[in-house]
């Protein structure tokens, strides 16, 4: 693979600027309910980060990605402002959804960022509107819908595989599989291996994919991209990953500790900088350089939020029509 | 002026709206093939090509949640569902997706969506093929809620429809569609959130929407003798024009509502609501919702009629309200 220097510097700090934030965003939430004031459902990305970085960090701005519930590293790899980020989680007017959304709800159509979702399998049928404006406007934009292994299961994804192949729509459906569904595990989820092997059903390609390898996930997203771009419609890449923290922070986890482990032992950052060292492609005083300068950023981000105004209960109504 | 039919009312202002604007496009089951089950696309496709006229699987969730997705990318998208029941299987994508989005982005995206669907029984459909939803959607934030009764407001209001840059639910009648109507020759369009006052009277208000408009109007004729009814259509639920059915009530100090849908929770209460807190005073007897019955339409047609109100039973509604 012949990937830039500046693009590979570049899938290391977004990979280092998901983990900072959604550790700083734990933070926030913990300080906050501990003061009695519980800011929702946060879901950690914690330990998925090559997925989104891998995906997005080669799209265009011009491209879209539709997100879900998980997705504060979706929104940070299509090249979202973590201090409106950051701003959004406490529910501040300077959020990027102007406090109207919160952490399953960051919004930026000039980005190309259409949003999270609070409902699982939501997404997918969204993204077939944002890939067919651009099939009816001839442009060659392309659309990537992530969602998890629990929402594969929703009949939306059923219709949408479907109609995008039938379409040649262009967009690239991304399944992350962090193994659970909240606390149900994939084996009670569905009774074959690899989602991905559903694609033959719709007769479309489906890949299996090492999500916590940034750049096989890279690879594959690329070559969709392609395919899309050319008119060739459809690819369905699942990226097998963990999560880290419980579903959400509210949630008891009771996953297996050996588990776990074990797949920490895989995380998609230390593999990374292993790479780029071996590569001679970056310094550990350069990644270190970088870290540092991340997670002055995210704390940066993080005093802008809690600094930031709350909105004004006179504009509750605002927003809501055209 | 012109005579036409409500289906062909409806295919003139998506023509129309298709030539004026090449971001408006149609999608919906058996559309190209059938001109849809109310046959009111017929010759769109073979008039804008299958690229604009776009006949889906059957997939209401995909075509409903691609429609949304299309229209916060720029499109404006018509929907078609074949009959309002069906919408319980993309619900989803019109209550969580199409009537939040814009709200949850804090202004951000802007949803130019029309949904047009059929309601109504009469047609000895059963349970499954004969509802009236419109409660349903005008509960829901977001959405905006329309039932043309005539060909003029089918027109007039589909038109307004699609220009509008929210999502908009337009209910037709399937007992309307072959009904004729008299409609400009000239373009023109109905702004939502505008009544008509379909016949002028002193007496008493009704408020009548879609279908039971005619039922309304058809009673107020044959009471003429006894009782001067007047008939307002609101024509949109969401947005209501009150200025309109409260003048006629302060003028008439009676109210009765008539709607197809089941009588609890339905829409007319709404309105029945609105009235007693704003024009109270002006009334001398209590209003009255006169619905169908809460029970799934059933099949047979003894049974059904028994579930919608008709002309006689408005007309004694009326006597009640007026003695
Ligand atoms: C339609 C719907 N059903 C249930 C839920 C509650 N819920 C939120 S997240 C979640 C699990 C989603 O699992 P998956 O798709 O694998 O995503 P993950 O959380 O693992 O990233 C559930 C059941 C929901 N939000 N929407
Ligand atoms: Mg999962």
């Amino acid at each position: 693979m012949d990937i830039q220097r500046d693009t590979l510097v570049e899938m290391l700090r977004l990979l280092y600027t998901i983990r900072a934030f959604e550790h700083k965003a734990r933070q926030l939430y913990e300080e906050n309910r501990l003061a009695g004031n519980f800011l929702g459902a946060l879901h950690s990305y914690e330990g998925e980060e090559a997925v989104a970085v891998g995906a997005c960090v080669d799209l265009r701005k011009d491209d879209r990605i539709l997100s879900t519930h998980r997705g504060h590293g979706h929104c940070i790899a299509k090249g979202a402002d973590v201090k409106l980020m950051m701003a959004e989680l406490l529910g501040k007017e300077t959020g990027i959804s102007k406090g109207r959304g919160g952490s399953m709800h960051m919004f930026s159509p000039e980005l190309g960022l259409l949003g999270g979702n609070g409902i699982m399998g939501a997404g997918l049928p969204l993204a077939l509107g944002s890939a067919f404006t651009a099939q009816y406007r001839g442009t060659d934009q392309v659309t990537v819908c992530f969602f998890g292994d629990g929402s594969s299961c929703q009949g939306t994804f059923h219709e949408s595989l479907n109609l995008a192949s039938l379409w040649k729509l262009p967009v690239i459906y991304i399944c992350e599989n962090n193994q659970y569904a909240v606390t149900t595990p994939v084996a009670e989820s569905f009774p074959v291996p690899n989602i991905a092997d559903r694609a033959a059903g719709y007769g479309c390609p489906g890949v299996v994919v090492d999500g916590n390898d940034v750049l096989a996930v890279y690879e594959a997203v690329g070559e969709a991209v392609g395919r899309a771009r050319a008119g060739n419609g459809p690819t369905l890449i699942e990226c097998k990953t963990y999560r880290y923290q419980p579903h959400c922070m509210v949630i008891p986890d009771r996953r297996d500790t050996a588990e776990m482990e074990e797949w920490q032992e895989r995380d998609p950052i230390p593999r990374f900088e292993q790479y780029l060292l071996d590569q001679h492609i970056t310094s550990e005083a350069e990644q270190m350089q970088l870290r540092q300068q991340v997670n002055e950023a995210i704390e940066a981000a993080a005093a802008f939020a809690q600094v930031s105004s709350l909105p004004d209960p006179d504009t509750v109504a605002e927003y809501l029509w055209a | 002026m012109k005579e036409v039919t409500y289906a062909r009312a409806l295919q003139e202002a998506l023509t129309e709206e298709m030539e004026r604007d090449e971001a408006v496009f149609l999608i919906g089951e058996d559309i190209v093939n059938l001109g849809g089950v109310s046959g009111a696309l017929k010759g769109l496709a073979a008039r804008f090509g299958a690229q604009r006229v776009r006949q889906t699987p059957l997939s209401e969730a995909a075509f409903v949640g691609l429609s949304v997705g299309a229209a916060i990318t720029g499109l404006r998208p018509v929907a078609e569902i074949m009959y309002v029941d069906f919408v319980t299987v993309c619900l989803d994508q019109i209550i969580n997706q199409a009537a939040k989005l814009r709200y949850m982005s804090g202004g951000q995206l802007t949803i130019p969506l029309v949904i047009r669907s059929q309601g109504g029984g009469g047609t000895s459909e059963a349970a499954q093929h004969s509802q009236s939803l419109e409660a349903w959607f005008a509960h829901t934030p977001g959405l905006k809620v329309v039932m043309p009764a005539t060909a003029a407001d089918a027109k007039g209001l589909l038109k307004s429809a699609i220009r509008d840059d929210n999502p908009v639910i337009f209910l037709e009648h399937k007992l309307l569609y072959a009904t004729k109507g008299e409609i400009p020759e000239e373009e023109y369009v109905i702004p939502l959130g505008q009544a008509e006052v379909k016949r002028p009277g002193e007496d008493i208000t009704v408020v009548a929407t879609s279908l039971m408009v005619h039922k309304a109007l058809a009673a107020a004729e044959s009471l003429a003798d006894e009782v001067s009814v007047e008939v307002v259509d609101p024509r949109t639920l969401v947005p209501l024009d009150m200025n309109c059915i409260k003048a006629s009530v302060q003028k008439t100090g009676r109210l009765l509502v008539v709607q197809e849908a089941c009588t609890r929770g339905g829409f007319g209460s709404d309105i029945v609501r609105r009235v007693t807190e704003e024009c109270f005073a002006s009334l001398v007897t209590a209003p009255q919702v006169l619905g169908g019955a809460n029970l799934p339409m059933p099949f047979s047609r003894p049974l059904e009629t028994a579930c919608i109100p008709r002309e006689e039973t408005i007309t004694a509604a009326i006597r009640s309200l007026v003695s």
